[in-house]
């Protein structure tokens, strides 16, 4: 069975600080926070660069593309009434050091494997765009 | 980075003088403050000392730690219920795992802040759970916020809830595909850390899980996160532990050997974060690992047994490699079919049955059997060495993921 998320998205507070990253998805672009001066992407968006201490930084937009780093199936009900869902740890393909906890959509779970090439897809839901992740090859956004 | 390392390390300074349980069950329908108040005088009965004795208090993870049963009482609350005139006192959740409360009070010791600690730390997640759904996550993670409805989540936990990556299973469960991936782990390998600690519990009355387990027993078990199945998964119960931590001048005043603190680790040195961490195979535990053996002339086989933290299976096969125990990638083999985690194997590992059939008594039951096994007292489960040598040296790790601390205990002062 083509596995999709949760049966209840639990959905974050958008916060001045994060709200850019839970709404590009409006815009069908994957944004993070990135520092102007060394390049560094910051996830999650912080003060400052953990990197070089800047403050000159900005969301700027990646590709949407990362890999599978790993996953697993979920079959406990912590959220009733769910069907086994994949969650994953996706390294984005800009800087593979920063990775998303995310879910795979549209694929079996079975035919999931670490390094995977995958990409973006949103799920709408209330005034969030939740990043979810499908293999390469695979289709639209799910959910409306 | 240079390791941080004194002449003699202080923590030396410091010895376990007593130990303490109080009952310990799946539902006990008893408060944690009266848990508390059980283990803290049989500890201080152990120690040999009187009430009065004692000037320093401190717990993990103290005020505002959740709720649930996770957090215990906190430190003001049990000064009062035990009637402590205090010199010292502290308690927290941040630091080197849930021993980050022994290893404050041995620098407490050390730098003559307190001579007698009583530490302590209390669950009563098996009452709690009793009544409601188990929880998928202990703490807080920023909490809910807005008006009615589901709440909405900040903090750390924004980056996974929306996913229903709701409990540390399911983070844990991606550490173990990982290393499955890198390293060829396999869930019959695994599986002997469950099978392991089980066959051990078999001889710890205050056990949770007592009843033989085999390898198909876990293999046919049900999958809860994969790989990660039921008894990959930790035993929530009532219960407290209570130790003294002393000065080392007071080691021959006892009736049993003191249990010297050698070494702790308390390293954190990648990204304190579960998706972040560089390596997803160990994250902190290689940290904590690696600044502990900087701070002794000990070596990974001077250990006669380890008590590993367990509240995932996973999380001790990390800890056997990210202590040393074996190469990186090896432990898989390591542990293959238990001989060399069993008690008379290399490695004793979790000989009162770790958290996994002994009961999650969160870090500090693996410090008591460390104890207990230094000091002789393990009667049908004490492990004798070969040759018929004691156990000298005992290994201690508590936490996971990107929270871990770990220690070095002796028997005797040396």
């Amino acid at each position: 069975m083509v596995a999709n998320g949760p049966m209840l998205r639990l959905l974050p507070r958008l916060s001045d600080d994060v709200a850019f990253f839970w709404t590009a998805g409006a815009d069908g672009v994957l944004r993070l926070l990135r520092c102007h001066d060394c390049g560094f992407f910051i996830h999650p968006p912080g003060p400052v660069c953990p990197r070089c201490l800047s403050r000159n930084f900005g969301p700027e937009e990646v590709s949407g593309r990362g890999h599978v780093e790993t996953f697993t199936v979920n079959y406990q009900q912590w959220i009733p009434g769910s069907d086994p869902y994949i969650i994953a740890w996706v390294s984005i393909a800009e800087q593979p050091d920063v990775r998303l906890t995310t879910n795979l959509v549209g694929v079996e779970p079975e035919d999931v494997h670490v390094g995977m090439p995958v990409h973006v897809v949103f799920e709408h839901n209330d005034d969030v765009w939740i990043p979810l992740f499908t293999p390469d090859g695979e289709g639209a956004a799910v959910g409306s | 980075m240079s390791p941080a390392v004194a002449e003699e390390p202080l923590e030396r300074r410091a010895v376990i003088s007593g130990i303490g349980q109080s009952d310990i069950g799946r539902r006990l329908g008893r408060s944690e403050l009266d848990l508390t108040v059980e283990a803290g005088l049989a500890a201080i009965a152990d120690a040999g000392l009187e009430r009065e004795d004692i000037d320093g208090l401190s717990t993990y993870p103290g005020m505002g730690a959740g709720t649930g049963g996770f957090a215990g009482p906190t430190s003001p609350e049990v000064q009062d219920a035990m009637g402590l005139s205090l010199n010292w006192h502290d308690g927290g959740g941040e630091g080197a795992g849930q021993m980050r409360a022994v290893i404050s009070a041995s620098l407490a010791v050390a730098a003559g802040l307190a001579r007698h600690v009583l530490v302590y730390r209390t669950v009563t997640e098996g009452s709690a759970q009793g009544t409601g759904g188990r929880q998928g996550i202990g703490g807080s993670g920023g909490g809910g916020g807005g008006g009615g409805g589901v709440p909405r989540f900040g903090g750390f936990m924004q980056w996974s809830l929306p996913f229903g990556a709701v409990s540390a299973a399911n983070w844990l469960a991606m550490v173990a595909q990982r290393r499955m991936h890198e390293f060829g782990l396999t869930r019959e390998q695994l599986g002997a850390i469950a099978v392991n600690n089980r066959a051990n519990a078999g001889l710890n009355p205050k056990a949770i899980y007592r009843d033989p387990m085999s390898l198909d027993d876990y293999l046919a078990a049900r999958m809860i996160t994969t790989p990660l199945c039921l008894f990959d998964c930790d035993a929530p119960c009532d219960g407290a532990t209570a130790v003294i931590v002393s000065h080392r001048d007071v080691a021959g005043d006892l009736d049993h050997p003191a249990v010297q603190i050698n070494a702790v680790g308390t390293a954190l040195r990648g990204r304190p974060s579960w998706d972040q961490f560089d390596d997803m195979t160990t994250m902190a535990a290689r940290d904590a690992g690696a600044s502990m053996w900087e701070r002794t002339e000990l070596k990974p086989a001077d250990v006669d047994t380890a008590q590993l933290y367990d509240g995932f299976s996973i999380l001790a096969v990390t800890w056997i490699e990210a202590l040393g125990f074996c190469g990186r990638g090896e432990s898989g083999p390591f542990i293959e079919g238990g001989a060399n985690i069993a008690r008379d194997g290399l490695l004793p590992l979790n000989t009162a049955g770790g958290q996994l059939s002994g009961g999650r008594l969160h870090g500090f039951g693996l410090i008591h059997e460390a104890c207990v096994q230094l000091r002789g007292e393990g009667g049908e489960r004490q492990v004798v060495r070969p040759g018929g040598r004691p156990v000298e040296v005992a290994a201690v790790a508590n936490g996971g993921g990107p929270i871990a601390g770990s220690m070095l205990l002796t028997r005797g002062v040396r």
